[in-house]
């Protein structure tokens, strides 16, 4: 039975009042999440009693850093069912992990002339490290479209993707719409052209059961602070093979095995990826991050997210003048993003942030879709294991309160 | 209840902006965007012999805080010579504007007076740069 009481007290921060007499209302969770008391204490822990350098010390404690770092990478591993530790890297976020991609496995592939697919709906991070990666080898970047409905036009897919696309990188579920995207149908699409197909999990590992075996991608990047865990981690998946030939990314220490003053020879993996001290506190944050959601059990979580969006979609629209982006009553991803006729996103999230309640305005890291929907921003409300109906009838009372502000009613 | 920065003259002034439009033949013209908010502001002026305000207009889409903003902005600087707008004070906008903002929105407020001087000191505006390609 899932308790969601008895799971907001596992998180400090839902006691505290943003001004004096106002308790928080978290419905920012798709841009940060906020973090349960185990992976603070964790990380706590780990300083007060094990830190020390990895892969270095032969001293106790550098044993013990170097357990509890390689441990994490194991357990995050088995989170999201990859059979070997050795093909996560622990970047800093997924915006790292684009990066890592684009600069070793992009400048080593990706020749004038060749196309990367990309959809109308990417963040940000899935956007710009390939028009870099274009702009220095004369690569050619092509977005497949969104329909009216906020789905890929997946009936134009053949159209775009072809025998000269050599990577498919998509978002799993679109931080903006809400959209769960075919992720299965799209890298099997991918690998039938002969193109890699990377995905945009950051807004899917925090929310839905992943078996990265099943999904067959070749790369795959999340970030550990939008599913629990701190800020400062995230994860890169990588076929091993693609790997093992990719040159390594930054430089320095612990991605060597050898260093002469003649050259290097690169580490393993995965630390061939991992220069410099890594994130060790960070790695064993996110380990108690995924135990915790682990205990929750992911399915439950999807279902409790599911239920709270059916909720909030609903009440959603029976405010004046408010539009959902997004896929219509279908199955979405943990969030509501909406306009308001005469109010402008910033003055939404302004008053409602007087009653307490954090949402997201702007356009969340993804202008081109903004621009593609015809809208300068627009506002967001996300869901996490925390959330309740209650808090979707306060956004509700409060947004109505919003249209009285603008003499709307 | 306590409106917070949403006092009747911000929603007025959102509501029914003063000296919107655009000027025929403007001395200078500016526009910019906060493009983390997506507010937009163009602002247009003509100067008289001496060099002082003689007619202003501006247009945009955003926020009521920077909307509001370009009123109170545009209605303040009529007869202010060039000069006087490029030492215009960002506090002396602020305080037209007369309510307590938080950092991000100072930068709601800020947007038109930026606008403005990037025009009085006859900055190529990013727009007219592009018009010229």
């Amino acid at each position: 039975m899932y308790d969601v009481s008895r799971i907001r007290d596992d998180f400090p921060i839902l006691e505290v009042e943003v001004y004096p007499g106002v308790p928080l209302i978290y419905l920012d969770s798709a841009a940060s999440s906020q973090k349960p008391v185990v992976v603070i204490q964790a990380m706590d822990d780990y300083y007060r009693q094990n830190n020390a350098n990895v892969h270095r010390g032969v001293h106790r404690l550098s044993d013990l850093a170097t357990h509890a770092y390689e441990n994490a990478r194991q357990k995050i591993a088995g989170f999201i069912h990859a059979p070997d530790p050795a093909e996560l890297i622990f970047v800093g976020n997924a915006t790292e992990g684009f990066n890592l991609v684009a600069y070793a496995w992009g400048r080593r592939h990706i020749q004038h002339g060749d196309e990367i697919l990309l959809t109308e709906m990417e963040h940000h991070a899935n956007i710009v490290p390939w028009q870099m990666l274009a702009e220095e080898k004369g690569a050619i970047i092509r977005f497949l479209p969104i329909l009216p409905d906020g789905t890929l036009a997946l009936d134009r897919l053949s159209e775009y993707l072809t025998e000269r696309t050599k990577l498919f990188s998509f978002t799993a579920v679109s931080n903006v719409l809400g959209t769960i995207n075919p992720v299965n149908q799209l890298i099997a699409a991918a690998h039938a052209v002969g193109a890699l197909a990377m995905v945009d999990a950051a807004q899917l590992v925090p929310h839905i059961p992943v078996d990265i075996q099943a999904l067959d991608c070749d790369f795959l990047a999340f970030s550990g602070h939008k599913m629990l865990g701190p800020t400062g981690i995230g994860v890169l998946y990588g076929k091993r093979h693609l790997l093992e030939v990719m040159p390594p990314f930054l430089g320095g220490g612990d991605m060597i095995r050898r260093v002469t003053f003649e050259g290097f020879t690169p580490n393993d993996l995965p630390w061939k990826f991992e220069a410099g001290t890594p994130k060790i506190a960070e790695a064993v944050g996110l380990a108690a991050a995924v135990d915790y959601l682990d205990g929750l059990g992911m399915d439950a979580v999807h279902a409790h997210e599911q239920l709270i969006t059916n909720y909030a979609l609903e009440s959603l629209s029976e405010i004046p003048g408010l539009s959902l982006l997004g896929p219509p009553g279908a199955y979405h991803g943990g969030l509501a993003s909406f306009t308001l006729d005469g109010v402008h996103p910033h003055d939404i999230a302004e008053i409602l942030d007087k009653d307490g309640i954090a949402i997201r305005a702007g356009h969340h890291c993804a202008m081109p879709l903004h621009q593609r929907l015809g809208i300068n921003a627009s506002a967001r409300a996300s869901f996490y294991v925390h959330t309740t109906t209650e808090e979707i009838d306060k956004l509700v009372t409060s947004l109505h309160r919003v249209r009285d502000v603008f003499r709307l009613g | 209840m306590d409106p917070g920065i949403y006092r009747e003259q911000i929603i007025d002034l959102y509501e029914h902006p003063l000296n919107y439009g655009e000027l025929e033949h403007p001395d200078f013209s500016y526009e910019e965007d906060n493009p983390l908010c997506g507010d937009v502001i163009r602002i247009d002026v003509c100067l008289d012999e001496d060099n002082r305000v003689a007619e202003v207009a501006w247009r945009g889409d955003g926020c009521a805080i920077s909307q509001a903003a370009a009123s109170l902005l545009t209605e303040e600087i009529k007869g202010l010579t060039l000069g006087e707008l490029k030492a215009f004070k960002n506090e002396r906008l602020l305080e037209l504007v007369g309510v307590p903002l938080s950092m991000a929105r100072v930068k709601c407020a800020l947007l038109s007076l930026k606008v403005l001087k990037a025009g009085a000191y006859g900055i190529p505006s990013p727009e007219n740069m592009r018009s010229h390609d």
